[in-house]
């Protein structure tokens, strides 16, 4: 059991169901990751600019345009279910 | 056991920022369409699809920086806020987390003393960032599921975070006030809470008078009015109040607020075990905003509120209160000056406005924009007043026919023979036999006592329908009766 995260959570957070065998690789690749983190974070970086992305380009803008897409039925079409013209989802909330 | 409280609260607005397409994607952003009209792979969270920031959504997010007088960064981008929700088609949201468009900028309120004194008061903002909206969940006589509606997903916001300087719930309106004025006159959205293109949750702790340190504070959402911040936040510091006065402690949570019980309530712990890992967006590159760009922007900025308020000042003469009620409401300070441009006199349309007309719309419930009086007819009742045609009186009567026929001012004084009296035979005439009827009165004044005068010119008023002008009854009254 990792003393840095809690692998059970992670994957509910993720919607994962993991099987225990899965739990313990995944532990495992998980601390050899934070390890590798652990290392990088040794260095000196003051003076680095964080890499948010790892293409050099920036400011790619579309002007404000609509422009309807038409795919609505073709969508909902493969949805796992619809009503009409909605999407249908498990209820979310309890009447309050 | 006799702690004063104060309560200290901070504001998350959230505001739709008015383009024609969405954040990241070609689609409409339009209110009120046909279920999942304005969806694509990009807002549907299809694989394969990449965002495109709207270069209009950054210029408008920019505009309300600098006009929140805040630090605009030279960098920006963008980054997933992770959870599992059914109007999150992507189970992302792309938001910003460290790199914000605007940070550490200032809000002058307004807060109303006794007397219509205003005080200034300056709230920090702690930082306005873009995300994308998520799609509408309908629940409602639906029995065996939601449905889900994506038209809202990906429509641009612009959260406006404050620092928690907000002292009382009526400061927390004022705020959002003064708030929604900016937005108003920077025409950058519509600030409308029924649409749900302003929205406003609100974070409150109460401490006793003198601590420093803030409390454990609690979420309040789910208000559709600035009124219903105010009376959530009233609710929640008494609630929390008497929980710290019988030595219970304050939960951090979420609570909703519930207009019709007037109550809040907690939501379910489940659904606040949020852990939203962000991380930055790959699928958009970052970007850097040139300092030229903002000149230009800052350049382009409207007239705010407050430039308006101190030019109704010095311009029209109004007095401070007066000037700041009609500059609070864009639409109200443009009906002003229109009225002003059909040469209505500027005190006396401030005032028939903020008495006369006012009080017929709200009667009415409707908003400024839709009066079925328009500013040139108003302008004509004004008119009709200040060159003796009709008097004050009457102009009242008139302006709720205004109201119902939507004729002019003109119009009804000729149809219904409405013209001030100012014949003085006619006049004379009635004064006379006004006399005649009330020799008590006569002789009062002619004793000294000038309230009888009053009486007597009301009288006439009486006997001419209304019609006469008081300023000539008086006259010709203190000719008839002088005191002895
Ligand atoms: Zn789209």
């Amino acid at each position: 059991m990792s003393q840095k995260f809690d692998i059970q959570q992670l994957a509910e957070l993720v919607r994962l169901n993991l099987k225990p065998d899965e739990r313990a690789k995944l532990s495992r690749d998980l601390e050899k990751i934070l390890a590798y983190v652990e290392q990088l974070q040794t260095l000196e970086t003051d003076q680095v600019q964080p890499t948010s992305h790892v293409l050099q380009i920036e400011n790619v803008f579309r002007k404000d345009i609509v422009k309807p897409s038409k795919v609505r039925e073709s969508v909902l079409k493969y949805a796992p279910k619809r009503s009409n013209q909605f999407f249908k989802v498990p209820k979310v909330i309890e009447e309050t | 056991m006799n702690t004063q409280y104060e309560s200290v609260i901070g504001l998350e607005v959230h505001v739709q920022l008015k383009t024609k397409s969405k954040i990241f994607c070609a689609c409409s952003a339009a209110f009120g369409c046909e279920a999942n009209e304005n969806t694509c792979p990009v807002c549907l969270g299809l694989p394969g699809s990449l965002p495109v920031l709207n270069e209009k959504v950054l210029e408008l997010a920019i505009k309300v920086g600098l006009a929140l007088n805040c630090r605009i960064s030279e960098r920006i981008k963008f980054d997933r806020k992770n959870y599992f929700y059914p109007d999150l088609p992507k189970a992302y949201q792309i938001s910003q987390y460290d790199m914000p468009v605007a940070s550490k900028g200032f809000l002058v309120v307004e807060i109303k003393g006794d007397g219509g004194v205003l005080t200034e008061k300056r709230i920090g903002i702690t930082r306005a960032h873009l995300e994308e909206d998520a799609g509408k969940l309908l629940h409602e006589g639906i029995k065996d599921g939601s449905w889900v509606d994506y038209n809202r997903a990906g429509v641009p916001l612009l959260e406006i975070v404050s620092e928690p300087d907000l002292r009382t719930p009526e400061e927390a309106f004022q705020y959002l006030v003064s708030l929604k004025a900016i937005l108003q006159y920077l025409e950058v959205s519509d600030c409308n809470m029924e649409e749900g293109s302003l929205r406003c949750d609100a974070n409150v702790s109460i401490r006793s008078i003198g601590e420093t340190k803030l409390g454990t504070k609690v979420e309040i959402k789910n208000m559709n009015s600035f009124r219903a911040v105010q009376k959530a936040l009233a609710y929640e510091v008494k609630r929390q109040t008497k929980a710290v006065e019988s030595g219970e402690k304050i939960i951090q949570e979420t609570r909703l607020w519930n207009e019709s019980k007037s109550e809040t309530f907690s939501m379910r712990s489940k659904e606040q075990a949020h852990d939203y890992r962000y991380f930055p967006e790959p699928d958009l590159v970052p970007f850097s905003v040139a300092s030229e760009k903002i000149e230009t922007i800052k350049k382009s900025l409207p007239e705010l509120p407050k430039a308006r308020w101190d030019r109704f000042k010095t311009r029209y003469g109004l007095s401070d209160y007066d000037a700041y009620v009609l500059t609070s409401d864009k639409i109200l300070g443009d009906y002003f000056e229109a009225c002003i441009q059909e040469k209505a006199d500027p005190k006396l349309t401030s005032n028939w406005i903020q008495s006369e007309l006012l009080a017929l719309l709200n009667a009415g419930k409707i908003a400024i924009g839709d009066s079925p009086v328009k500013a040139k007819d108003l302008a004509g009742l004004i008119r009709l007043i200040g060159n003796n045609t009709v008097s004050g009186k009457i102009a009242k009567e008139i302006l709720p026919m205004m109201f119902e026929t939507r004729k002019s001012a003109e119009t009804i004084v000729k149809e219904k023979g409405l013209v001030q009296v100012t014949d003085l035979k006619v006049l004379e005439e009635a004064a006379d036999r006004v006399i005649r009827a009330n020799a008590k009165s006569v002789s009062d004044l002619k004793a000294g006592k000038k309230q009888a005068l009053g009486f007597l010119v009301g009288q006439v008023m009486k006997e001419t329908k209304g019609k006469a002008n008081p300023k000539l009854i008086n006259e010709i009254l203190t000719q008839k009766l002088p005191i002895q």
